[in-house]
């Protein structure tokens, strides 16, 4: 949790001057827009952050939710299956993706970055040959399904704010939350990802199942982004094959990273993931309402993003120093 | 054979040093002086401050108080580059190696030679060549590092330091990896040099090798000289003493074991890397069994298989009875076996991770609340368990591993083991790189283990230990076990014999 008082304090600040300068930030279609997208994103990132724990890296999650995004419409609208099936077969499409991903890695020994950086080609492809470039949508249809993505909850009368719809994807987002914090830091296999995420062999030596729990995360990370890009799908209602998800990869991964999952592997935060991904939806909000002109939006996240590393780095450093003095003051004393 | 008659001023004198860390004086007012051609060990249990003092000769560091003087000049070391220009060079215990580079580019690396500023290859490999031979290391200076074993990846690194022309050459730990032979043969390089007038700085827990090649001895202990030892004063004891402070007799403690039934049996198996020997022995119920050989002999590869990390080609391998597939260390931990592995940082600990969490690793399976929950209640209790009978040194469970010294680091690997209550406890080079006090604590543990009926089965390069601590020990020499002895035909000798595959010898003898 004190990883993430940096982050959660620079949410704070920007929200707080953005309100400032122009109130119509806090208005309520604003805000809900808001929670809205960072919601979806944020549950990508968590998705994404169980491979990055391991060690490895998605860079497909962008093409999945791309070609789920097709093939969504694809199949229920277009060969008008019924939604029951329509939407677990897409889930299973990712699966397999996932699937797919986690035994090139384990059996053929190969890098996560190629494994992944060649789906996020063939998927994209094949989203775009199985739907012919043409742009799909669900029309007005199947408001009960979509209401998944634009649903909204009343919450009535709110300070500052005025009437207050919650967005359903919230509360998702919350659900998959929970569910991943217990499953990360509660459970044994949550435990077995962290220490092989940190030394495979050592998790290996120790009676791991370091094979299974690699195939897993990707799984698990391919599942969740294809969920997203359903989400994605329902709240557009307009899906370019071509373009549909184009580098939300990166918005997952930067999520991740600003969220306290070290690269490197072996530690995150689901939390912190969630503030991530709300702090690049934040910052995007902010540019547009404060005036800076859009041309400079990419510059400032990519600013912000470097700023948070390198603020988490020098934290790290501070901390360190401090414990080596406390150690070795025991250790003279002991 | 003494070092010359007393020369004007000493090649290296350190006086009066001491040197201050955060919270911890590292050392303080010690002083050490080292002639021409003279062989200096300097021993002394880990935290004593060799490492500081040796960083500080070798410029890493550089001293709050004192003085170093080469050749009675005082000189301020501040740098590398300042230490190799006085001829100062350090070897570490940790290399430093490129793996990725081939021999003679380790070698020269920093330094190449240029010719029309490219560099000159040609002159690489003819120089290391020459360097290779006298370290006998017999390889191409071509060959990638990464193919050495670790034992021949030091021989480089030494052959590294002599290419700088060092007067002064600051060995840390160097035989911890290197085999019997290998051994000799670097004591051969140290006594060619001291002949040459190169002085060596020998810091190393193997008190046997002290006694052979050290013409004077060096003790610190807590960050302060605690005596010097001519060679003639020179003893094992006496060594002991100084270190520790207090009376260590008996280092040894050897009870009789009762050996109970065979829990391991083996036959027939073979290796990945071996596959054309098959390897046949039992280990029974309270027996410490040692496995002696060079380094290569596939000890290491053996207890790997045994413990499912590597596939076995062939053979069985029984464990109380019961024939078991070992085709991953879960099958071998559910079997009752544990493995405390050679490289306890790469292998037997996650660093980053608690004490507690390490403790805890290999029983989250097995102690786990139902729907895959952890069982935070025993894990805390096996960590204060393992925490007081291992009496490891730790401010508390929480503790980050890494910063734990070697010995402590150890004993987390034995606890997580332990802690499984195993039938079968194997252990690969349990005592390396380890302080004297702690080694004594690994082997009473041993020897607790044995009476309450482990099967112990353990790998060691260092001979003493192998002779200390068998019951029986078997010996390999490449990929076979060339022989097994008992304790009343168990010698220095009949082991080598049967190392270097010299079976006939052996038997005769």
């Amino acid at each position: 949790m004190k990883k993430n008082l940096g982050i959660l304090g620079l949410f704070f600040v920007v929200f707080i001057v953005t309100a400032i300068a122009n109130p119509s930030f806090i208005n309520a279609y604003n805000l809900e827009n808001l929670i809205r997208r960072s919601s979806l994103y944020g549950i990508i990132g968590i998705g994404v952050s169980f491979v990055i724990i391991t060690g490895g890296i998605d860079l497909s999650i962008g093409s999945v939710i791309g070609l789920v995004g097709c093939a969504l419409p694809w199949l229920m609208i277009t060969h008008e299956f019924p939604v029951a099936a329509a939407v677990p077969l897409v889930l299973l499409l990712a699966l397999v993706i996932g699937l797919g991903h986690g035994l090139l890695i384990t059996q053929l020994k190969l890098q996560p970055f190629v494994v992944t950086l060649c789906g996020l080609l063939f998927y994209r492809g094949f989203g775009r040959w199985l739907t012919s470039d043409a742009t799909m949508g669900f029309g007005r249809d199947y408001e009960g399904l979509r209401k998944l993505a634009i649903g909204k909850i009343p919450l009535g009368e709110l300070p500052f704010v005025g009437s207050f719809n919650l967005p359903v994807p919230f509360l998702i987002l919350l659900v998959l939350a929970v569910i991943a914090a217990v499953f990360l830091n509660r459970t044994i296999y949550g435990r077995y990802l962290l220490a092989l995420g940190r030394n495979e062999q050592a998790a290996r030596f120790s009676g791991i199942n370091t094979t299974v729990m690699v195939v897993l995360a990707y799984v698990i990370c391919a599942v969740v982004a294809g969920f997203g890009g359903l989400l994605f799908a329902l709240d557009s209602n307009s899906i370019q094959p071509a373009s549909f998800g184009n580098f939300y990869e990166l918005y997952a991964i930067a999520a991740a990273v600003l969220g306290g999952c070290s690269l490197r592997g072996g530690e995150g935060s689901i939390f912190g993931v969630m503030i991530g991904a709300a702090i690049m939806q934040l910052l995007y909000n902010s540019i547009n309402l404060l005036g800076i002109p859009t041309t400079l939006e990419f510059a400032i996240i990519g600013a912000v993003i470097l700023a948070g590393v390198i603020t988490d780095e020098l934290v790290k450093r501070i901390a360190a120093k401090r414990r080596a003095v406390l150690q070795a003051r025991q250790a003279a004393g002991g | 054979m003494t070092a010359s008659t007393a020369p004007a001023a000493p090649l290296l004198e350190v006086r009066s040093v001491t040197k201050r860390f955060p919270g911890v004086t590292a050392l303080s007012n010690v002083s050490l002086t080292l002639g021409t051609g003279e062989v200096l060990a300097l021993i002394g249990e880990n935290g004593a401050g060799k490492s500081t003092l040796m960083k500080i000769l070798a410029g890493v560091q550089e001293p709050d108080e004192g003085e170093l003087l080469i050749d009675g000049r005082a000189e301020r070391v501040d740098s590398v580059q300042t230490a190799q220009r006085l001829g100062i060079a350090l070897i570490h215990q940790e290399l430093n190696l490129s793996d990725n580079l081939d021999v003679g580019a380790n070698i020269f690396l920093g330094r190449e030679p240029l010719k029309r500023g490219l560099i000159d290859r040609q002159k690489i490999r003819e120089d290391s060549t020459e360097l290779l031979k006298r370290v006998g290391l017999n390889v191409s200076p071509d060959t990638l590092v990464n193919r050495l074993p670790i034992g021949q990846q030091q021989l480089v690194e030494i052959a590294r330091a002599l290419s700088i022309n060092a007067r002064v050459l600051i060995m840390d730990e160097p035989t911890s990896s290197l085999s019997t032979h290998e051994t000799e043969r670097l004591f051969e390089v140290v006594k060619d040099l001291r002949h040459k007038g190169v002085s060596v700085i020998y810091i190393s827990h193997r008190l046997g090798e002290v006694k052979e090649l050290a013409d004077r001895v060096t003790v610190f202990r807590d960050g302060r000289n605690a005596g010097d030892l001519s060679r003639e004063e020179v003893s094992h004891d006496r060594m002991v003493q100084l270190m520790v402070g207090r009376d260590i007799s008996e280092f040894y403690k050897r009870k009789p074991h009762n050996a109970r039934d065979v829990v391991l049996q083996v036959e027939g198996l073979r290796t990945p890397a071996h596959p054309d020997h098959a390897l046949s022995f039992s280990v029974r119920s309270g027996e410490i069994v040692g496995v002696a050989g060079l380094v290569g002999a596939g000890r290491t590869e053996m207890l790997n298989v045994l413990f499912g990390v590597d596939p076995a080609g062939a053979g069985t391998i029984r464990v109380g009875g019961k024939l078991c597939r070992m085709s991953s260390p879960r099958d071998a931990i559910a079997a009752g076996m544990a493995l405390v592995p050679e490289d306890r940082k790469q292998q037997g600990l996650v660093l980053e991770m608690a004490v507690r969490t390490n403790i805890g690793l290999a029983g989250l399976k097995r102690h786990q609340k139902s729907g895959g929950f952890l069982n935070d209640a025993q894990e805390g209790r096996d960590s204060a368990a393992m925490i007081e009978k291992l009496r490891i040194k730790t401010p508390n469970e929480r503790q980050v591993v890494q910063y734990l010294s070697g010995g402590n680091q150890q004993k987390v690997v034995l606890g997580k083991w332990l802690s499984m209550q195993p039938q079968v406890l194997l252990l690969d080079e349990p005592t390396r790189g380890i302080d004297i006090g702690a080694k004594q604590e690994i082997y009473s543990l041993m020897e607790d283990l044995a009476e309450q009926g482990v099967a112990i089965l353990f790998v060691s390069s260092e001979m003493e230990e192998i002779l200390g601590m068998s019951d029986r020990t078997l010996v390999m020499h490449e990929g076979r076990i060339t022989g097994e002895l008992q304790r009343d035909n168990l010698s220095e000798e009949a082991v080598m014999q049967l190392a270097t595959g010299n079976v006939a010898a052996a038997t005769a003898g």
